[in-house]
């Protein structure tokens, strides 16, 4: 598939801070792409590097084949939803989601229809004549989405869309955002923190630590088979197991990933002491001490519930420990 | 905590602090229709209204009011353009010394009129710069500035930063987002400023004493009557129409920015 977005040895520092350092990363189009990773870890930096408000201090970029870096904002066929939505307070939502093809010359018979054809698109038909002001948090979401696909971008630049909304509208936003980039067939790029919606959405995620992505996958990959601990910490909170102890149960000088949920009681395995032990409805986690490393455990429903303080013996599955290649 | 009454100690020593405020005004405007012109004698022995007519004669009074009004509009256009950009500059962008900026600007309204009065006109000497129309809208726009400045400033930090971003995404250049996003959020902290501006430069006096040549604007011309005891009314005349020039200006600032935090001269 042609490349959307290429970043080649991408840097974005400040004097010494490096929030953007070396990023090299190839968006396809049409893809649906996750930057996911703490705060700080310079995924939003990378998002405002390809929207054009941030220019690198070094490498380059490259948006559908032509370069970017030095190219302004509004020279560039990529439209960004903010995470304060960013709706202009003094217009309506009709002339808020028409403000791009106004600026850009159209008749204004002519830019209304358009914008309330995407209004209609997000569902929000006859709103047009509101106050942003007067709508709901998942309302401005959806006239920023309208305001923002108007404008038939080439790519999508959403910056933590998800982040303002409870938690219900959040995962229905969720599907309704993956079933617009499947219907529009443009390419979608998001920035997260939570892993959640990354592995949900995502056609591929990249994980950003300290300025550099750690790695890039789809979110079997990134889920299963994390490359580095923080890959495996991050996402889904895999527990961690150090070279030393690999070398004893594995006879392997490498970090290893295991997920909670491969973990599980057994008559003779592992010692384990139980430090806590939470309920969480459809499971219980089981936080305990493994060879002296913190590990966690999920029970399924039904399952015994250790108590607080005993010892136990747990196993897993010899391919569910996931050996880590760096 | 409130109670729904005010003591009535309190009711007359605000009645009378109110009185003491106002009564003077109300007097001025009470001399404009008295029959006597020599000196101000109470009760007034007769109304008249002969003094707005013999106002309305006088050339001298019009080409004061004429130069007061020119002098206060241009100042308020160069405050408007000064304070604006420099408001946009310290609350848009961090720089070296963008503090000292901030204060330097704010300075000439805490600094005594007399001050900046003696040094511009020293300033003038030692620049071999004329006294002259010019060079009162330039002592009159050094405090316009600070009044337009502290408005648009409190303003721009509330347009948030990202309206700048979404308006240049949604392919805006620097002067589309102006035009279509920033001057509508700040348009009325602008014309409360340039309002507030105009009153001031309209009825200043000190700075212009030191900054004029020949020319008498309003105020200065007044002054000069009140020493010379002929026809003294026109004075009183004139004080009412000065009152309602500037007194509207500041009703209509205020009715601007109410409910906003925006206070005017805010930061003083």
């Amino acid at each position: 598939m042609p490349s959307a977005i290429r970043f080649s040895g991408v840097s974005r520092h400040y004097g010494n801070v490096k929030a953007v350092d070396g990023v090299d990363m190839d968006i396809a189009e049409g893809e649906f792409f996750a930057m996911l990773g703490p705060s700080g870890s310079g995924k939003t930096t990378s998002l405002r590097l390809i929207a054009g408000f941030e220019q690198p201090t070094a490498g380059d970029i490259h948006i559908f084949g032509h370069v970017a870096q030095g190219l302004p904002p509004y020279k560039r066929n990529v439209n960004t939803v903010f995470q304060d939505y960013a709706l202009f307070p003094h217009l309506n939502v009709r002339d808020n989601v028409a403000y791009g093809l106004m600026v850009a010359g159209q008749a204004k018979a002519e830019r209304y229809r358009s914008a309330e054809r995407a209004l209609d698109m997000v569902a929000l038909g006859g709103y047009g004549d509101r106050k942003p002001s007067a709508l709901s948090g998942g309302q401005r979401q959806r006239v920023a989405l309208a305001r923002a696909l108007v404008n038939e971008p080439k790519a999508l630049l959403l910056d933590e869309p998800l982040g303002a909304l409870d938690l219900k509208l959040r995962e229905q936003m969720q599907e309704e955002l993956k079933s617009l980039q499947r219907s529009l067939g443009i390419t979608f790029i998001f920035v997260t923190h939570d892993q959640g919606e990354a592995l949900s959405m995502a056609d591929r995620v990249a994980v950003f630590n300290e300025g550099r992505i750690v790695q890039t996958g789809t979110p079997e990959d990134i889920y299963y088979r994390p490359e580095v601990p923080f890959v495996a910490d991050f996402v889904g909170s895999s527990n961690v197991l150090p070279p030393e102890i690999m070398r004893d149960i594995r006879g392997v000088d490498a970090y290893g990933a295991l997920r909670p949920e491969a973990v599980r009681r057994c008559d003779a395995g592992h010692d384990a002491w139980v430090r806590n032990v939470s309920f969480l409805g459809a499971s219980t986690r089981v936080s305990m001490q493994v060879h002296g490393v913190a590990m966690t455990m999920l029970l399924p429903r039904g399952a015994e519930i250790p108590a607080v303080g005993s010892t136990i013996q747990v196993c897993w599955q010899q391919d569910d420990l996931h050996v880590m290649s760096r | 905590m409130r109670s729904d009454r005010a003591p009535l100690g309190l009711k007359v020593a605000a009645t009378c602090g109110l009185a003491f405020m106002h009564l003077p005004i109300l007097l001025i405007f009470v001399y404009a229709f008295t029959t006597e012109d020599k000196s101000y004698q109470w009760p007034p022995p007769g109304v008249t209204l002969k003094w707005f007519a013999v106002t309305w004669g006088r050339t001298d009074v019009w080409e004061a009011l004429g130069l007061s009004l020119q002098v206060a509009s241009i100042s308020t256009v160069i405050a408007l353009v000064l304070g604006t950009l420099c408001a946009a500059a310290v609350s848009r962008t961090r720089f070296f010394g963008r503090e000292t900026i901030s204060l330097l600007v704010i300075l000439p309204i805490a600094l005594p009129g007399i001050i900046t009065g003696i040094s511009l006109r020293s300033a003038f000497n030692l620049a071999d710069i004329p006294f002259s129309f010019w060079t009162i809208v330039l002592g009159h726009a050094t405090f316009c500035v600070v009044v337009v400045y502290n408005n648009a400033v409190a303003r721009f930090r509330r347009v948030s930063g990202n309206l700048i971003e979404a308006s240049m995404d949604l392919g805006a250049n620097s002067f589309q987002t102006f035009r279509y996003v920033i001057l509508p959020n700040i348009a009325t902290a602008l014309l409360a400023g340039g309002m507030l501006a105009f009153a001031l430069s309209f009825d200043e006096v000190i700075v212009t004493t030191f900054t004029a040549g020949q020319q008498q604007t309003l105020p200065i011309w007044m002054l000069e009557e009140l020493v010379r005891p002929r026809e003294r009314p026109v004075t009183n005349v004139v004080a009412m129409v000065v009152v309602l020039v500037t007194f509207l200006p500041i009703l209509g600032a205020y009715y601007l920015t109410r409910g906003t935090e925006t206070v005017a001269g805010q930061g003083k």
